[in-house]
């Protein structure tokens, strides 16, 4: 499902230099296999999602998603690819303010070559717990119930491959295991392989298969 | 290509452009305040523009309107042939100098009657309560106005040649002044303004015109034999001896002149015989007017058209800074839009619809706002000018305001669009929000 090879990613610094902040030799997940990134700030693991987002590129080494080699696209093909293919939970949860809970999921299916698909819309808020809520702006919502519009709008296009970037840090304790219990079923039901990172220890622990991004990535250890 | 694939691309770029219609309108809402100041300041402009090309045609309208049925207009050789035209068939100011009455004879029976199918003496230099008292005679209303409509009276009769102080009322003046068949004034010598000395014979009204949308419905038409015949009576009273009946007057202001239509370019041929002469210079309304609309108006209009454009541009660049300084706000908008799947074009076409709504609404409300204000003002327009104008009072040139205000929306949308384009998905998205 997902294969990265020799990726390298570096930033230019304010002197001029490269900072190297990704270099992955090799890593993989199979089709609906559920993982944990463990990494200490720092340590490129946002870097890490967008590159295998597409949202950035890397410096060299390809990246296959769903057996497409999305290294290889053009930006607006990776735009396309992403909306189709790659749902996203951030840490921040990113809803649109000017949006209800219904159109922010909605939004998501517009940028696909398909129609918005209003039912499936529904369906996902309604399997999230939020039938009651779907009008409802994110300004009027708690942020357990933001993360959770979020988890429905990143399913929104039946994605191959959820990327869920600290879903849990800005979220209050009581509703933490709600959203962390949500993203794991939903992919399960789904069949969407889950690469979840944080640097929650408690969160790490419920998956099966947990690997430190200080081993991954070359660039940190070095 | 299947005539139903081409029609399902249809109605699926169409819906794809109604998503985004619906993302800019959403962004504009969200920022209700800024996004209403800059529509009501595109709004105001357009309503200028509206009011200006709105009232240039009603002046155009309005004198179009002079009651024609004449080509020359024959006066005094002092002053302008403008001047001529204003006083005689607009009724504007007052008169500079007169001409001799017996030179009115040339024209019935001298050296032009052979060309002239009516000839009609004006006497012009009176007024009552600020409406022009004209002197004339009965054969001003066999003339035409406004193409081929003939003069009717409303109430009562034309006053007959003899009857020296009969008047006919102009329907706009006998309205306002509540004159009736019977009812009596006195005419003033000069204009309003100037406050002259009133006669003591008073006039009788014998006839009101029926409306005709021209300068005459605020006109009082008197006998201009009743002028010479009320002058020579007061001197009487005065000790001198002059017969009230013997009211031949010695002079008149002008002489409009109805050419024989059988007689080619006989109305430049006569203005050129008559310029010619030192007793009096012919103008021929029609010529004079068309150039005052096209040198003065026209020019008015042109400067007063640029000065409304700027204020649209100016309500533009508002929109471009109100686009522009909400971006930063909005770059993580922008982020999460691009990080869902929108392409760099996408988002740009979206920041470019914001600007084409703004503007477009904007636009919309000033041409609503533009006819509703003079809808305001008609009353005051109809009095003046004798022009109705309605909110229908369309002119087909305001329907280049709209791919005008798209076009420039496109433009003042451009560097908003190109900042929405280039934002760093990466950065933004990392950013604290």
């Amino acid at each position: 499902m997902l294969h990265l090879k020799d990726v390298k990613k570096s930033f230019f610094q304010p002197d001029g230099t490269r900072l190297p902040i990704l270099d992955v030799a090799e890593f993989h997940v199979a089709a609906d296999e559920q993982m944990v990134l463990v990494g200490r700030s720092g340590s490129g693991k946002t870097t890490l999602l967008h590159v295998i987002a597409g949202i950035s590129r890397p410096d060299s080494g390809r990246v296959r998603v769903d057996d497409w080699e999305i290294t290889l696209f053009s930006e607006a093909e990776c735009d396309r690819f992403r909306a189709e293919r790659i749902g996203y939970v951030f840490q921040t949860f990113n809803l649109l303010p000017g949006f209800s809970a219904l159109e922010n999921v909605l939004l998501a299916m517009r940028f696909t070559g398909g129609r918005p698909n209003r039912a499936r819309a529904r369906q996902l808020l309604e399997r999230v717990g939020l039938a009651h809520r779907m009008t409802h702006k994110p300004a009027m919502l708690s942020v357990g119930e933001q993360q959770r519009v979020a988890v429905a709008r990143a399913l929104a296009n039946r994605p191959k491959l959820l990327l869920a970037d600290e879903p849990t840090a800005n979220v209050d304790s009581g509703s933490q295991q709600q959203v962390l219990d949500l993203i794991r079923e939903a992919t399960e039901e789904e069949q969407v392989a889950l690469v979840l990172v944080t640097h929650a220890p408690e969160v790490a622990r419920q998956f099966k298969r947990v690997d430190h991004l200080e081993q991954i990535n070359q660039a940190v250890t070095s | 290509m299947d005539p139903l694939k081409i029609a399902l691309r249809c109605v699926f770029w169409v819906e794809r452009f109604a998503g985004l219609l619906k993302i800019a309108w959403r962004s504009i809402r969200q920022r209700a305040l800024a996004s209403a100041l800059t529509a009501v300041a595109m709004a105001l402009g357009v309503a200028l523009v509206v009011a200006v090309l709105v009232i240039y045609a009603v002046l155009v309208q309005s004198f179009n309107r002079r009651a024609g049925g004449y080509e020359l207009v024959v006066g005094n050789k002092q002053g302008s042939q403008l001047q001529l035209v204003l006083n005689t068939a607009y009724y504007v100011d007052q008169p500079v100098a007169n001409i001799p009455y017996s030179y009115y004879a040339e024209f019935t029976q001298g050296t032009y009657a052979l060309d002239v199918e009516t000839a009609v003496p004006i006497s012009m230099g009176h007024s009552y309560r600020g409406y022009p008292v004209v002197g004339t005679s009965p054969s001003m209303f066999s003339l035409k106005y406004r193409g081929d409509q003939g003069y009717e009276l409303a109430q009562g009769l034309c006053f007959a040649p003899e009857d020296l102080y009969g008047a006919v009322a102009g329907s706009a003046v006998a309205h306002a002044e509540h004159l009736e068949i019977g009812s009596t004034f006195q005419a003033i010598h000069g204009g309003a303004e100037s406050g002259g000395q009133a006669h003591q014979q008073e006039f009788r009204v014998v006839g009101i015109l029926a409306p005709t949308g021209t300068p005459n419905d605020r006109a009082l038409f008197v006998n201009f034999k009743g002028f010479s015949a009320l002058h020579a009576q007061e001197q009487k009273t005065d000790g001198h001896d002059h017969a009230a009946a013997a009211a031949e007057p010695a002079e008149i202001t002008a002489i409009l002149v109805a050419v024989d239509p059988n007689r080619p370019r006989g109305a430049e041929i006569m203005a050129h015989q008559i310029n010619r002469g030192s007793v009096a210079q012919a103008a021929m309304p029609a010529v004079v007017i068309e150039k005052f609309l096209r040198n003065i108006i026209g020019n008015v209009q042109l400067v007063l058209l640029i000065m409304a454009a700027l204020t649209v541009v100016v309500a533009g660049i508002g929109i471009m800074v109100s686009i522009y300084n909400s971006m930063s706000d909005r770059r993580r908008e922008i982020a999460i839009m691009r990080a869902l799947g929108a392409s760099r074009t996408t988002v740009m076409v979206v920041i470019l619809m914001e600007s084409v709504l703004l503007s477009l609404g904007g636009g919309l409300l000033g041409l609503l706002l533009g006819h509703g204000l003079i809808v305001l003002l008609s009353p005051v327009i109809v009095e003046q000018t004798g022009v109705a104008v309605g909110l229908l009072q369309f002119r087909l040139i305001e329907l280049i305001l709209i791919p005008g205000l798209i076009l420039l929306a496109s433009l003042v949308g451009y560097l908003p669009a190109v900042a929405a384009y280039r934002t760093d998905v990466a950065r933004s998205l990392t950013a604290t929000p």
